[in-house]
């Protein structure tokens, strides 16, 4: 993970100053962190775009194990996690039967502090997750230090108990140096829609082996006809 | 049990008590009677007779198809049950192939003064078979051979001089062929006694070839070791629980097994060793069994873990007609010897992992909590292998190419507009979503493993595209065309780019 805050773009990102890269990124950028792990909620702007996996993947430390609850549906509809195609190979996943199950073994994977995250997947917008399930994921979470991605693909923004969340959808990738016809870093349209202690704000970044940068051609667009979500 | 097919005939019909009934079963020259009901034994049938010999006995006999499929499953389950008394029994001769043998053999060295000593013991079995409804004949002697005998002969209780008791018995309680009985008993040898006197190399010689008359003689009265089967040197770390009366109320099970747990967790330190799998079996008043069994990661021994781990699965367990014992019992154990996790109560990372997979194991199934194991492989399907999570995972070095977070299970059909014969795709319809392809990079070809799949496997060539939107797929397509393996090539999509 990058350290130290290099810019914040977004709603301010007007006012930053973008610095042209030779490959077309711009600043480096800080993710806006709580200041202790707790949970995150992630929606895919489009359910079958798996491009969020990549914005998750890049922000979990690999010096303990993972776990990964997806429930059936979501593993129907965008597929199983692929543990080559992940930088940890270290991991447990569950195959929970519907969204309850898969709330359940979050919470239990949550209260543990041997992992090094707990994500998990629902679809659609199932009954039992309300705002009382994601409070006790996020209290669970705070108590014990884990941070925990509750991702939705396919869902609805509704009442959540989590204190960062995210709306992202994959982007364009950057220009591919040895073959222009060819995808080059993947990159991201990323929305904090809500977040305690932190700004809303809307950022294009790519990711490069350790760090996010700020897009530079997406940096200072014009906000306001953007729509603004809140939960 | 000599009356038990008859008797488990006897439950599940509708037959007055004392109607002549026969139990029959299909001999080589036609229908042999297999057990009889009192009332038929009354009117001259015999076990073994035909059925036309009873018939013309008594011609109101009604005959009935025996079982004997279902008298072996019944005797399994007794077997089970019998466990209540020690943790070693074995089912004697195979009640389904030769009927009339059925019988169980435990071993109750060091068992009988939990039941009040050997008559206490030897009482306690014949309630509870009479309480089922079944006919048991109980002995109880040094050696199996003779135990076997007694059983079937003379039931009683046999001190250390087996010979004396087993002396005046005919000779066919020495489990001997039938054959060599009737020779036997031709030569007017027809007591065990009788038998003793007769030099042994005599017998020898006269027996040798068919079973040995002098082995089985030597069994019987001990001289010649015969294990039961079913021994284990080490018998498995168990607790047991007796109930007064038999509780029906659907706690009981968790109780108990809170009652169970500390004397289990004692065993276990005693002899070093933490449970991998264990179970939970409950008794039942009418000879059935219940049993919830679950298995951990790591070998454990710490109460709190355990008894959370069976707690959910004890719950539930049915009592039907109530529970009268409980048995806790590792059929799984490793060594573990005494450790300290640490000062502070603060569990150290690979345990509480393990207790985490073991949780959500139980809860979830086996199958539903999975690590990635690698299997060396080309193709991506079989390369990103899951076992379970309780099983160890062994390094396995992979093909080191860009591969997608997200795998479908199954490769979905799509359909692809690209330059033939094996050029780019340009758009593809996955799920009634077009999408246009705007960058892509491939092919990376992955031919077919031609040493486990059939000879019309097609090769594959993969595609990462890229979307106007920017979604990232991976693609491929199956076979080329004229390759002599099938028609057009089809397109699949495969996996989804983070």
């Amino acid at each position: 993970m990058a350290a130290g805050l290099a810019l914040v773009a977004g709603d301010e990102s007007r006012a930053a100053k973008i610095h042209q890269l030779p490959n077309g990124l711009g600043e480096r950028w800080r993710v806006p962190a709580p200041p202790s792990p707790t949970l995150s909620e992630l929606f895919s702007v489009h359910p079958r775009d798996g491009g969020w996996a990549g914005f998750l993947l890049a922000q979990v430390a690999a010096d303990k194990p993972l776990l990964w609850v997806q429930d059936r549906m979501a593993i129907l509809e965008s597929g199983r996690i692929h543990p080559p195609g992940l930088a940890t190979r270290d991991l447990i996943h569950v195959e929970a039967r519907d969204a309850r199950d898969a709330l359940w073994a979050m919470e239990e994977g949550v209260r543990c502090s041997c992992l090094s995250a707990v994500v998990g997947e629902l679809w659609g917008d199932p009954k039992a997750l309300d705002f009382i399930a994601t409070r006790r994921l996020a209290v669970a979470s705070e108590r014990s230090g884990t941070p925990c991605w509750l991702v939705r693909l396919g869902g609805q923004v509704n009442l959540s108990g989590a204190r960062m969340r995210w709306q992202v959808a994959s982007a364009p990738s950057l220009l591919n140096d040895l073959d222009p016809r060819s995808p080059g870093l993947p990159a991201w349209d990323l929305e904090l829609f809500r977040a305690r202690g932190h700004p809303p704000g809307r950022w294009s970044i790519a990711h490069e082996a350790d760090r996010f940068h700020l897009v530079a051609e997406s940096g200072d667009r014009t906000l306001g006809e953007e729509r603004q979500l809140r939960a | 049990m000599p009356n038990l097919a008859i008797e488990r005939w006897a439950k599940s019909a509708s037959f007055a008590p004392d109607a002549p009934v026969v139990l029959t079963l299909e001999g080589p020259h036609g229908p042999i009677v297999h057990a009889v009901t009192k009332a038929a034994a009354e009117r001259g049938a015999r076990v073994g007779a035909r059925l036309t010999d009873a018939r013309a006995l008594d011609p109101a006999l009604t005959a009935i198809p025996g079982d004997p499929a279902a008298d072996g499953a019944l005797v399994e389950r007794l077997a089970q049950w019998a466990g209540r008394w020690s943790p070693l029994v074995e089912v004697d001769g195979d009640p389904s192939r030769l009927p009339g043998t059925g019988g169980l053999r435990l071993d109750v060295t060091g068992v009988a003064h939990l039941f009040g000593g050997e008559p206490g013991l030897v009482r306690d079995i014949r309630h509870r078979f009479a309480k089922t409804g079944l006919t048991s004949r109980v002995a109880i002697a040094p050696t199996a051979a003779a135990a076997w005998a007694l059983s079937r002969h003379a039931p009683c209780i046999c001190g250390p001089d087996v010979a004396a008791r087993v002396a005046p018995l005919h000779v066919s309680a020495l489990q001997l062929d039938p054959g060599i009985v009737r020779t036997l008993e031709r030569l007017g040898l027809k007591t065990v006694a009788a038998l003793i006197g007769v030099p042994r190399l005599a017998l020898a010689r006269r027996f040798r070839g068919a079973e040995d008359v002098v082995e089985a003689f030597d069994r019987a009265l001990g001289r010649k070791p015969e294990p039961l089967t079913a021994i284990g040197t080490d018998p498995p770390p168990r607790a047991l629980l007796k109930l007064e009366e038999p509780a029906t109320h659907p706690e009981a099970a968790s109780q108990a097994l809170e009652r169970l747990i500390p004397a289990f967790v004692r065993e276990l330190e005693d002899r070093r060793l933490g449970a991998r799998r264990l179970s939970l079996t409950g008794y039942r008043v009418d000879g059935s069994v219940a049993v919830a069994s679950v298995a951990t990661a790591i070998p454990s021994r710490e109460p709190r873990h355990l008894q959370r781990l069976l707690a959910d699965k004890a719950a539930t367990l049915n009592p039907e007609f109530g529970f009268d014992a409980f048995a806790l019992s590792a059929e799984w154990t490793e060594d573990l010897g005494a450790a300290q996790e640490s000062l502070v109560e603060e569990p150290s990372g690979t345990r509480e992992l393990a207790r985490l997979v073991d949780r959500l194991t139980v809860k979830l199934g086996p199958r539903a909590v999975q690590r990635p194991q690698a299997v060396e492989s080309y193709l991506p399907e079989r390369a990103s292998g899951w076992i379970s999570a309780l099983a160890k995972t062994e390094p396995v070095a992979l093909p080191s190419a860009q591969r997608p977070q997200r795998l479908l299970d199954r490769p979905e059909a799509i359909d692809v507009i690209y330059a033939t014969p094996e050029g780019m795709p340009r758009r593809f319809m996955w799920r009634r979503a077009i999408h246009d392809i705007a960058r892509v990079e491939g092919p990376e070809r992955i031919a077919p493993e031609w040493w486990r799949q059939p000879s019309s496997a097609r090769l594959r060539d993969y595609y990462r595209v890229e979307d106007a939107d920017g979604r990232r797929y991976w693609i491929y397509r199956e076979g080329l065309i004229g390759d002599g393996r099938g028609g057009l090539p089809a397109w699949f999509i495969h996996g989804l780019f983070g």
